[in-house]
């Protein structure tokens, strides 16, 4: 009970303090806009082009505001001097883990959904049939994004250069997840069943599981090292 | 006063790189005990108390905190340890009663809402429990610090420059509630460079220089002049 009260706090405070400093989500939601701004500019409105590249472009845009937000998840901590507190929390600190990743999920689901909304806008895209498998393939990609990226944060924080070593670090390890996320989507763009593409979903089920059950056996280790 | 130190420092040394930091401390403190740890910047006060505090181990030497060791059952000594570090370990958007929620329940003690308020207001912060700690001063971020340990009733206290960045009224308040903690049997190790009146709650002076505790000894009824005469005498000597 105690674990999940101490996993709970820590969600609470990091949506809290987001939501009180809006200094993440701004950023993110400027940068979103932004890319979709150079995404549309590039690609104009030639639409046999949008069909090929549009998950790629969907995805990436989805991978680079993960990136800024989950680099700063243990930022936030060594600002406010709280990295220490932690560190001397007693008991399993996996649960700060869980936490970091309830928060930090919450906060990309948030982003992307509204990466989504003006990704249908600025390319003028029926989604229709495909958003409830498309939900459940962002779902589960972004589950695999935060888990193992809240992790490589941990890892990172006390280091010097982390802003070029956390996307070394967590994008090649992301691979099966952007391979399955991208095939995935892109099927379910062209008129596909969730069903049709069920292989990538389990590939993507088990990367979530291996990524959030590694990350939680090791924290304890990143954070003490 | 028990006679059986609570903490204790046995020979410790601690090397970054090819420097020495720390080299064959030795150290005790007694259950209701005040010691105050004076040296000058880079002798290693802080890095002592992060060795107590289980966040540095050391290279050589053991310390123990209630008999467990440091670096071998840090588990076990956390939850018996209060830390007043040179941050106040606060989040500046949430209010002062918010912040002491989260490390309440972080550290995994029972707060309920009338412990917070008790313990708001034994730090005088309880008419603005409310407030974002964004809006406090640096005085008032310490007094938040300090209610957050008292609220975890430690057995052992480790403060670095608690009285640092506070004015006169606020330095009176917090040697009060130093002194109120050590009657309740905490021990205390205080790590400072000053030679104030804040000195006026440390039983013990134990000098750091050179790596080593070049002076232990009672306060006793040594003012801050004597105590400047005798921490240049003997941080000179060893440096």
């Amino acid at each position: 009970m105690s674990y999940a009260r101490r996993a709970l706090a820590v969600a609470w405070k990091d949506l809290a303090v987001e939501r009180r400093s809006k200094e993440t989500l701004n950023a993110l939601v400027f940068f979103s806009l932004l890319l979709l701004f150079v995404f549309q500019f590039t690609l104009g409105g030639d639409r046999e082009r949008l069909a090929a590249v549009l998950p790629g472009v969907l995805w990436l845009g989805f991978v680079l505001s993960a990136l800024l937000a989950l680099g700063r998840t243990f930022l936030v901590e060594r600002e406010h001097d709280c990295w220490e507190g932690l560190l001397l929390a007693p008991g399993d600190k996996s649960a700060i883990y869980l936490g970091k990743l309830a928060g930090n999920l919450a906060l990309m689901l948030v982003v992307e959904a509204l990466v989504l909304g003006l990704f249908v806008v600025f390319f003028d895209i029926d989604l229709g049939r495909a958003l409830p498998g498309l939900l459940v393939v962002v779902l589960l990609g972004t589950l695999g994004l935060a888990a193992v990226g809240t992790l490589f944060a941990a890892m990172t924080a006390n280091v010097r250069a982390r802003e070029l070593l956390f996307p070394v670090l967590l994008l090649p390890v992301q691979i099966p997840v952007l391979l399955a996320t991208v095939k995935a989507t892109e099927a379910l763009l062209l008129g596909e069943p969730l069903g049709a593409v069920g292989h990538w979903v389990k590939l993507l089920l088990a990367a979530d599981v291996v990524y959030v059950v590694v990350s939680l056996l090791t924290f304890d280790v990143v954070l003490e090292a | 006063m028990s006679v059986e130190p609570v903490v204790r420092i046995i020979g410790v040394r601690k090397v970054f790189g090819l420097v020495a930091v720390l080299d064959s401390v030795s150290l005790d403190i007694r259950a209701g005990e005040a010691v105050a740890l004076l040296g000058a910047n880079g002798a290693g006060k802080t890095t002592l108390l992060k060795i107590l505090a289980t966040l540095l181990r050391p290279t050589r030497g053991a310390a123990t905190i209630a008999g467990h060791d440091v670096a071998r059952a840090p588990e076990a000594v956390r939850p018996l340890l209060g830390v007043v570090a040179h941050g106040a370990w606060v989040y500046d958007d949430l209010t002062a009663r918010e912040n002491l929620r989260f490390w309440a329940t972080v550290g995994g003690l029972d707060a309920y809402a009338d412990d917070l308020t008790v313990a708001l207001a034994g730090v005088g912060l309880e008419r603005v429990a409310d407030a974002r700690v964004r809006t406090f001063s640096a005085g008032m971020k310490r007094r938040l610090s300090l209610a957050r340990v008292m609220l975890a009733r430690p057995r052992v206290l480790l403060l670095d420059e608690p009285f640092a960045g506070l004015d006169q009224r606020a330095r009176k308040w917090l040697e009060g509630r130093l002194e109120a903690m050590k009657a309740a049997g905490a021990a205390l190790l205080m790590v400072t460079h000053s030679f104030g009146r804040e000195l006026g709650i440390a039983d013990r002076l134990a000098v750091l220089a050179g790596g080593r505790i070049a002076l232990d000894t009672a306060r006793g009824t040594l003012g801050p002049d004597d105590v400047q005469r005798l921490y240049a005498a003997h941080a000179e000597e060893s440096a």
